[in-house]
């Protein structure tokens, strides 16, 4: 009961407060310019100056590179509000009120991470499935398997949420956003580095990326969902060429490693809990 | 079986309450009592301990040791709130909320069934029933206290715990929280009153708790911690017999004409007309009259002092 009323209170926090409307804005300027690119590429193809193989590969690539963009704003946004809602309301006393009530802060923190979770995740699908409506409808190209990935920029989302609601519960509401993101993007780059280190085969480069996988899954995740969303026919024919690059998934995710990102969001969210309950308002 | 209700457990019942901020105590040993129905003051300088006890009393902030019993359960069990109410010293609400919203949501989180038109009437009470449907973010901090006075009534509270609660209000805001905190009474809810302005709670509590450096200080109803009541008079004509008379009363001080003579503790309402009977027929011209008692201000300031020079 708690934990729903909490939720619906995070969800109406999160639409009425400034953050979705920058959003919001960033998406649709996202997708428009995204649109005129793809709109630019199909008239190239036409042009006869792609081949129609290179057009394909340049499309999928592209929308790996817009739904880096998607998942950025997604990971500012969630990591933003994580904080402000939690450490933001102990900080303001807004929290003093609610925590008087007969709850449970586990219960309070369940709800919070509900609802962010649910925006994060709901913003995350809606705009990677309007990004992938804009290329259908510009060069005609359908990711082949959408639904994976956007599950899994959304599982991408959440374990940043829940990396900004721990930060929340030990520093201020500002620093713990700007940690989340950077780690968010310092994961990003050391998986990079990982990619290279594989093409250049040395195995001490190409550890970084898999270590930072391991502490961070948003990476691992991301790379999952770009697999799924470019085309595998085109990939196995110029793949080799691309070694390395950045907004290419050579492999799709095992299940050991979902289950190690599953693993990782409860074992941080019961951190964030223990750390939640033990502290003084 | 002996038939009849058992009596029911006190509202604020704690004892050895302790808690220390690094090296430094906050509350040291402080145990008090609310009794159902009653109104109990806490007071004392900054930094008494005051707040953190409330916050220790509502699982807020844990205590190293002592224990707290709300209502008749411990203080750590979440149960033990569900007929409180809250206002908080240091108080905000949702400002994405309207003052109608922030109601309903706390009386979901309290886990009661509140009509809307009651919970209206409740910001009626406060005052801000023309504002129920605008945003709390854009209130004044009188108009956000307001609210929160609401929001400590709204759930049907056994137990309000006001924490500085006219710290942002007008006079006339202060008024009407001395009205509500009377009403709460009448209705035989608990109310534990924490404030610096002396005067409002020697108008409204039943009992005080002097809190001084994390320690209780003094503690009893206003008549034992006020007990001293004087009699001051402007007299002439004194003869030996006349001062004697006075000085069965009790201890006279004198100042030129004037004489203040302590009356006993308990005393009835006949000693001072028997006394300025008794004068008159001893010759005494018998000026002036004027009964006084000592304020809770003076006794406050009084037992602080006291404490610091023990410190010292």
């Amino acid at each position: 009961m708690t934990v729903l009323t909490v939720a619906a209170l995070t969800l109406r926090e999160a639409s009425r407060r400034r953050a979705l409307l920058a959003v919001v804005v960033l998406t649709a300027a996202l997708l428009l310019l995204s649109g005129w690119g793809f709109s630019r590429l199909a008239a190239e193809s036409g042009l006869g100056t792609l081949t129609s193989g290179q057009a394909r590969l340049a499309a999928s690539q592209l929308l790996n590179l817009v739904m880096f963009g998607l998942s950025l704003i997604a990971a500012l946004g969630t990591a933003f509000l994580a904080g402000p809602t939690l450490s933001g309301e102990t900080e303001s006393g807004i929290a003093l009120a609610v925590l008087a009530r007969p709850v449970r802060r586990s219960a309070v923190l369940l709800g919070k991470w509900l609802g962010l979770a649910a925006f994060g995740s709901g913003f995350v699908v809606l705009a990677g499935l309007a990004q992938c409506l804009v290329v259908l409808a510009t060069v005609g190209y359908w990711p082949p398997r959408p639904a994976t990935a956007l599950a899994l920029l959304a599982g991408q989302t959440v374990v940043l949420l829940t990396l900004g609601l721990l930060l929340a519960t030990v520093v201020s509401p500002m620093a713990s956003g700007v940690v989340a993101v950077g780690l968010f993007g310092a994961t990003w780059v050391a998986g990079v580095v990982g990619g290279i280190g594989e093409a250049l085969g040395n195995d001490g480069v190409a550890r970084v990326g898999a270590v930072s996988r391991m502490l961070l899954p948003t990476d691992g995740l991301w790379r999952g969902a770009m697999h799924a969303l470019q085309d595998p026919v085109v990939l196995a024919r110029f793949g080799a060429e691309f070694d390395g690059f950045p907004f290419l998934g050579e492999a799709p995710l095992s299940a050991a490693y979902l289950g190690w990102a599953a693993a990782w969001v409860a074992m941080m969210w019961a951190l964030t809990a223990v750390s939640f309950q033990h502290r003084d308002l | 079986m002996t038939g009849g209700t058992p009596p029911s457990p006190p509202a604020v019942r704690c004892s050895g309450l302790r808690r220390r901020y690094g090296r430094r105590p906050a509350v040291e040993d402080v145990s008090l009592e609310v009794g159902r129905g009653e109104v109990v003051g806490l007071l004392g300088p900054n930094g008494a301990g005051k707040s953190t006890v409330i916050k220790m009393l509502l699982g807020l902030v844990r205590p190293d040791a002592g224990e707290a019993v709300l209502l008749g359960r411990p203080a750590g069990d979440p149960a033990s709130r569900a007929r409180v109410g809250y206002l908080p010293e240091l108080f905000r609400y949702q400002p994405w909320l309207s003052a109608a919203e922030v109601l309903a949501l706390h009386v979901r989180l309290a886990g009661v069934t509140v009509p809307a038109p009651e919970r209206h009437d409740c910001l009626s009470l406060v005052g801000l029933g023309e504002r129920a449907a605008d945003r709390v973010g854009g209130f004044s901090k009188g108009m956000q206290q307001r609210l929160g006075l609401a929001v400590a009534l709204v759930a049907r509270p056994e137990l309000v715990i006001l924490d500085e609660p006219t710290s942002a209000l007008d006079p006339l805001g202060r008024a009407d929280v001395r009205d509500i905190v009377l009403a709460l009474k009448a209705r035989g809810v608990a109310v534990l009153l924490n404030s610096h302005l002396i005067g409002e709670v020697e108008r409204v509590c039943d009992r005080v708790v002097i809190l001084d450096r994390g320690r209780v200080a003094a503690s009893g109803t206003l008549g034992e911690l006020l007990g001293r009541r004087e009699l001051r008079l402007r007299l002439t004509d004194l003869s030996p017999e006349a001062q004697a008379r006075l000085a069965a009363t009790g201890d006279v001080r004198r100042d030129g004409d004037g004489f203040t003579v302590a009356l006993p503790a308990g005393d009835d309402e006949a000693a001072v007309p028997e006394l300025v009977r008794d004068l008159v027929a001893l010759g005494v011209r018998v000026h002036a009259v004027e009964p006084a008692r000592v304020s809770l201000e003076e006794r406050l300031l009084g037992i602080l002092r006291a404490g610091q020079e023990d410190a010292a």
